[in-house]
């Protein structure tokens, strides 16, 4: 226990900012790209979604490492967008935060993505079809009545996505590196130490990272468990 | 004032149906696949017919030629689905009040009036998972009369329900649309509640509009297979017209003969109706059916007799009240089943 004391006296505390900051600003962002995109790709004909739904699900198939690589090809700042961001805008994504970011967006999209696909799927077609007949507009049926209706999946979603993104690696560590203090998130401070031998302050981090995914998740279905009371028990 | 005339495809299917209509209470009788939701659906601005046109009231709602096609939201039609469609996020009165667009104190003064005028008192702050399914009812037709649509449309109001309820709520409906001034157009497959609802009547069949008429005219005389079997007549059979008094039907091999009446020359069919039909004991003459055996199956009020005819026509239906299948039991059946002649219906076809 004194060890354990003495590590957490002694602990560099960003890697569970940088992670926490980049688990919340990647799941924001995969909650609404995942909804619209489901969106769409329901519109889509049967076809074309097949292709659609292929491409948006392979980060979550694929290693984390190819997902890296893409984009690497693409941020890479001696690559055409990577240099153009960089020298018209001045925005650096590989090792930088913006890339941690963009890193696990890509990674936790597709579960965001698809449980919001899942959930407007099952939608009863005919609770839309009321609301237009009501004279409710677009926007109104989609947070009044959609939303509700798919509140349990898209929930879900965005749960499983904030859990991922939190503990995302691969595809982090190559596109914004472990710089620590700017891009150092737990998984790679977990690994590094690791790699270093010092399992005691692996397993501290192992611990905290262990009760962050674990606390959220219960409490976001405490939350969202609220929403879901008028669903049938059996 | 309903004008319709809508084309679609849908893979195989073809919808092609046309009406129009002065009534204010208009019924669509039809077998389940047939259309009718789809042409419920395309007045409503939900499907969206390839050709034609839907005028109601003067307000044309969709004009292919014109390239017209009002969203849902401009239609001013009300919808009640077969499942009801309640929201099931919101309580009784938030789901009533959800169309209704006006200021929040006229929007509570309406919501109050329509829970009480349909009988939801005490329900107000309950969700639909807890109402029977006569409440989702009301609560549905209380959701679309706070939008105050121009035209309400019925989709299979109660095939959700129990035969028993059925009855009632049906009766319940008629009451609480007694003072609904706008047109109402009901789709369903159960010709008794078709007859009691409507003033005109359409039969659709596979995706056509087959005839229309007042209920009376259509069910009376049906003009076409189809129609007279949607209208509840189980014999029907092919006709040879021999001349203006006589014809032959094959299948059951016997020829009538009409004295009142005279044979439409492009008679193709006829009917008669199971309860139409008059026991003969005795000697046989004349346009009868001989009958070899039956079976019987007991209803509560009434016994139904499918009859095999020495002709060899089979499943021939013959439909006999309670009361006088008593007295059948006692005489044995009867040697022959007479057609009386003003019963039989001439079929186009």
């Amino acid at each position: 226990m004194e060890e354990i004391r003495q590590i957490l006296a002694g602990l560099d505390w960003s890697p569970l900012f940088i992670s926490i900051k980049t688990g919340i600003a990647a799941t924001i962002v995969s909650f609404f790209l995942g909804i619209w995109a489901a969106r769409k790709v329901l519109k889509a004909k049967t076809g074309l979604r097949a292709v659609l739904d292929g491409i948006l699900t392979l980060p979550l198939v694929l290693p984390p490492t190819v997902a890296g690589f893409f984009l690497l090809l693409i941020f890479s700042t001696r690559r055409t967008v990577g240099s153009y961001l960089y020298t018209t805008f001045d925005i650096k994504i590989v090792q930088s935060w913006a890339g941690c970011v963009i890193a696990a967006t890509v990674i936790a999209f597709p579960l965001m993505y698809r449980n919001a696909r899942a959930a407007f799927e099952q939608m009863d077609v005919n609770l839309i079809y009321a609301a237009q007949t009501l004279g409710m507009p677009e926007w109104k049926i989609f947070w009044r009545v959609i939303m509700p209706a798919a509140g349990p999946g898209v929930a879900s979603g965005t749960i499983l996505a904030f859990a991922r993104a939190l503990g995302e690696y691969g595809a982090t560590s190559m596109l914004a590196g472990n710089i620590p203090g700017k891009t150092a998130t737990i998984s790679q401070r977990i690994a590094m130490v690791i790699q270093d031998g010092d399992y005691q302050t692996a397993g501290v981090w192992v611990g905290i990272v262990i009760l962050i995914a674990f606390g959220i998740v219960v409490l976001m279905n405490l939350a969202f468990g609220k929403g879901m009371k008028h669903t049938k028990q059996w | 004032m309903v004008e319709l005339e809508i084309k679609k495809q849908y893979g195989k299917f073809r919808l092609d149906v046309a009406f129009k209509s002065e009534k204010k209470r208009i019924g669509i009788l039809g077998a389940s696949g047939c259309g009718k939701s789809l042409t419920l659906k395309s007045i409503a601005g939900i499907e969206r017919p390839e050709k034609g046109r839907i005028v109601i009231d003067g307000v044309t709602l969709f004009d292919a030629g014109k390239n017209i096609f009002l969203k849902p939201q401009k239609r001013k039609v009300g919808y009640l689905f077969q499942n009801y469609a309640l929201f099931p996020n919101m309580t009784v009165e938030q789901n009533i009040g959800i169309g209704f667009t006006g200021n929040k104190e006229d929007k509570q003064k309406i919501v109050e009036q329509l829970i009480h005028h349909f009988q939801l008192d005490g329900l107000e702050k309950l969700y639909p998972s807890k109402l029977s399914g006569g409440q989702q009812q009301r609560t549905a037709l209380a959701r679309i009369m706070a939008y105050e649509p121009d035209v309400i449309l019925l989709d299979e109001p109660f095939s959700a329900l129990d035969a028993y309820l059925r009855e009632r709520m049906l009766t319940e409906l008629m009451e609480m649309l007694s003072d609904y001034e706008g047109t109402v157009i009901m789709v369903s497959h159960s010709r008794d509640e078709i007859y009691s609802f409507s003033e005109d009547v359409l039969v659709i069949e596979d995706g056509h509009g087959i005839c229309l008429g007042s209920v009376k005219e259509v069910f009376n005389a049906p003009r076409y297979k189809t129609a007279a079997r949607l209208t509840g007549c189980k014999n029907i059979a092919d006709v040879c017209r021999m001349d203006a008094q006589t014809v032959y039907v094959k299948d059951w091999d016997v020829q009538l003969t009409f004295k009142e009446r005279t044979v439409p020359e492009n008679v193709k069919a006829i009917g008669i109706r199971a309860h139409d039909l008059i026991p003969v004991y005795g000697t046989i003459s004349g346009a009868m059916l001989k009958v070899k055996e039956w079976k019987s199956v007991d209803y509560p009020f009434e016994r139904k007799y499918f009859i095999q005819c020495e002709s060899g026509c089979e499943d021939f239906c013959w439909f006999v009240q309670r009361e006088v299948s008593a007295t059948l039991e006692e005489k044995g059946m009867p040697d022959a089943l007479a057609f009386p002649e003003e019963k039989v219906l001439f079929l186009e076809g």
